[in-house]
């Protein structure tokens, strides 16, 4: 039974409004049955120092990461970890977390992987919650844990192997990554750790718009016009477009992976988690370097 | 070296957190996070004399003194919003500070992967704390060269 949705004026040009909520909706619906709010940062530590009252926090490495391959958790992993957080498979899941929401995204696209319908966030995350009066609390979260079903991880949709990518040649693509990376300058980002990749460059025909240019300042969304400025004017999306993002390890673009498919209406558009990490050390894979987006190799 | 060689305050940083069980782990980190002291006055008022870990995920800053006894002061600052960051600083400070020179410079460069941390908080993580001895150690070799 899912929990209705936060009416907000300021969601309304957005395709999909229903995808968030806002802090006062958020304040008013707090421990209503058939909801449950996740917290998901960047820094382990950060639900420990204090999260929203009942929140239970899931860690996208050491809770959505498989331990071993590099890959996401299965359906039998999955259904225990939501399980155990109080969570059904009708349940509504707000999202949120630092950073403007770039890790809580990653955790709204793992669970759209496997088909969780009702699945939002909190927009502005925790900037935005802290900067407007909410609550926090440190005392734990008790779910009581519920049957959430096995369902099998759906790949074919919303995410991209480094094979579909290289098919995808010369059609739409977007790189999320800071313009050091897209040009090669540099292959992590400024202040971030080495994740190794041995050589620097981007996908060719990428176009380049950083992730953070889709957040204001407060961590909430830009405007439906300041976005299509951004993705359908700069960038050349065209409607009906099939999309692929990417970015280092895929977390920076399931955030623009959010904002092209919920709240653009982009249907088609495809996170490739591999991403530099990955294209950048594979063998035989064609690069681009400098600020240019550059052609896709003639094949 | 053999473990009978790291210092005992190392030794008891790394029995502490492997006695315990992850979720434990996380909030003896928080507890060191908590516990990393405010920056000397000399310093807050002198940024430029930081050095910044850029193998870190959130900003952090380092500043190592040897003092007239070749001991070992280390000095850390990470803003609240990065607890881990701010751990792995705390961890170090305390385990560091107090050490001679040589004994700084003896302990191994993946100490942080031997004190179980590494599951609880990922692996790219704890690569974060490695830089930071990695640092360390670096500008102790620098204060003491001759």
């Amino acid at each position: 039974m899912a929990v209705e949705p936060d009416p907000s004026a300021a969601f309304a040009g957005f395709a999909h409004p229903e995808r968030l909520v806002s802090t006062a909706w958020l304040k008013a619906k707090l421990g209503t049955p058939g909801l449950v709010v996740v917290e998901s940062d960047e820094d382990v530590l950060l639900y420990e120092t204090g999260h929203i009252p009942g929140a239970v926090k899931i860690d996208w490495h050491t809770d959505l990461n498989d331990p071993v391959e590099r890959d996401y958790i299965d359906g039998t992993e999955f259904a225990a970890l939501l399980g155990g957080k109080g969570i059904s498979r009708d349940t509504t899941v707000v999202v949120y977390g630092d950073k403007s929401n770039w890790w809580a995204a990653y955790a709204l696209w793992v669970f759209t992987l496997f088909g969780h319908e009702d699945v939002r966030l909190l927009d502005g995350g925790r900037a935005k919650w802290e900067a407007d009066g909410g609550e926090y609390t440190t005392l734990p979260s008790t779910p009581v844990a519920v049957d959430y079903p096995v369902v099998e991880r759906d790949d074919s949709v919303i995410r991209a192997y480094k094979d579909d990518v290289l098919a995808h040649l010369g059609q739409p693509m977007i790189d999320v990554r800071s313009p050091e990376e897209f040009s090669g300058e540099r292959t992590t980002a400024p202040a971030y750790p080495e994740e190794g990749a041995l050589r620097a460059g981007h996908i060719p025909g990428a176009q380049n718009i950083p992730w953070g240019k889709a957040a204001a300042e407060d961590g909430t969304f830009r405007p439906v016009a300041e976005l299509d400025a951004l993705y359908r004017g700069q960038a050349g999306l065209n409607d009906g477009d099939d999309v692929v993002a990417y970015c280092r390890i895929g977390e920076r673009s399931s955030h623009t992976w959010f904002v092209l498919t919920h709240l653009l209406g982009f249907e088609n558009v495809r996170n490739y988690d591999g991403s530099w990490t990955e294209w950048g050390s594979a063998v035989r894979v064609p690069i681009v370097t400098g600020s240019e987006p550059g052609a896709a190799p003639k094949r | 070296m053999s473990d009978t060689d790291l210092p005992a305050s190392l030794i008891e940083i790394r029995e502490d957190f492997l006695a315990l069980e992850k979720q434990d782990k996380l909030l003896l980190l928080l507890e060191f996070a908590n516990e990393l002291p405010e920056l000397p006055e000399k310093f807050a008022e002198h940024p430029d004399l930081l050095e910044q870990v850029v193998e870190c995920q959130s900003p952090v800053f380092i500043f190592v003194e040897v003092d007239e006894n070749r001991i070992v002061h280390l000095h850390a600052t990470a803003p609240k919003e990065a607890p881990t960051t701010r751990g792995f600083a705390s961890i170090l400070a305390q385990g560091l500070t107090g050490l001679s020179v040589e004994q700084v410079l003896a302990v191994p460069d993946d100490f942080p992967n031997t004190i179980g941390l590494t599951e609880a908080v990922s692996p790219l993580r704890i690569r974060g704390m490695t830089a930071l001895l990695g640092r360390t150690k670096r500008q102790v070799r620098e204060k003491t060269a001759a």
